[in-house]
């Protein structure tokens, strides 16, 4: 099944040019922010401009524009936004965790310390106060 | 015209999503750590997915779309496994 641009009208194919460049446009400017940021959790950052408005940019042009091809409501790329949508934040922090783990056992500086999160080694002041 | 403003954009599109990729690829294959390398082939594979659905709107297939998920689901499960092993050393315990 086939849908040519040539007969979607002059608004329609505006949207989505619009929509595809923004979502290019912040897909490339992530790659480069990831490129030139100094520290692995800054770089940590830049990407998620493409997975957040880049997808969300290209995935609307694309349901903008099978929907006005096929003249009927075509919207199962949100499908893919939604999924991108969830995951990358489970990525993101598996990977912050497996980059902080791998940092303090090698020593390295400028990473924060652990602190004891378990409820038999916090301090007795924080216990008294709960009640 | 609308035809020439579609394929102009999709041809700019899609030379920014390559560019993007080159320069994740370049992170990938320079970065000082592991964990840099793995950002660097998650966004190459967000970015492979966004390039097939603009293929999709150049050619008006429908069939990209289904490429584009199945990039999509594997790259998240691959992604996990190799942070879960640089996490623990292993990814199944």
């Amino acid at each position: 099944m086939i849908y040519p641009a040539a007969d979607l009208s002059l608004p329609v194919a505006l949207a989505v040019a619009f929509f595809l460049l923004v979502g290019a446009a912040l897909a490339l400017i992530g790659a480069i922010g990831f490129l030139r940021l100094p520290s692995f959790y800054e770089r940590l950052h830049a990407p998620a401009l493409g997975t957040s408005w880049g997808i969300g940019g290209i995935m609307l042009a694309s349901m903008i524009y099978f929907t006005a091809a096929s003249s009927r409501l075509v919207i199962h790329e949100i499908l893919i936004g939604l999924f991108v949508t969830v995951t990358t934040p489970v990525t993101f922090m598996l990977l912050a965790r497996a980059a902080l783990h791998r940092d303090r056992t090698a020593r390295s500086h400028g990473v924060p310390r652990k602190y004891p999160i378990g409820p038999e080694e916090r301090p007795r002041e924080d216990i008294s106060d709960e009640e | 015209m609308s035809a020439v403003i579609i394929y102009t954009a999709v041809a700019i599109a899609q030379f920014m999503l390559v560019v993007a990729m080159a320069i994740a690829a370049v992170r990938m294959f320079r970065g000082p750590r592991a964990q840099d390398r793995i950002i660097g082939l998650d966004t190459i594979y967000i970015n492979a997915m966004l390039l097939l659905v603009t293929f999709g709107i150049g050619t008006g297939r429908v069939i990209y779309f289904e490429a584009a998920l199945v990039i999509g689901l594997l790259g998240f499960v691959s992604t996990v496994a190799l942070a879960k092993f640089l996490m623990r050393g292993e990814v199944i315990e």
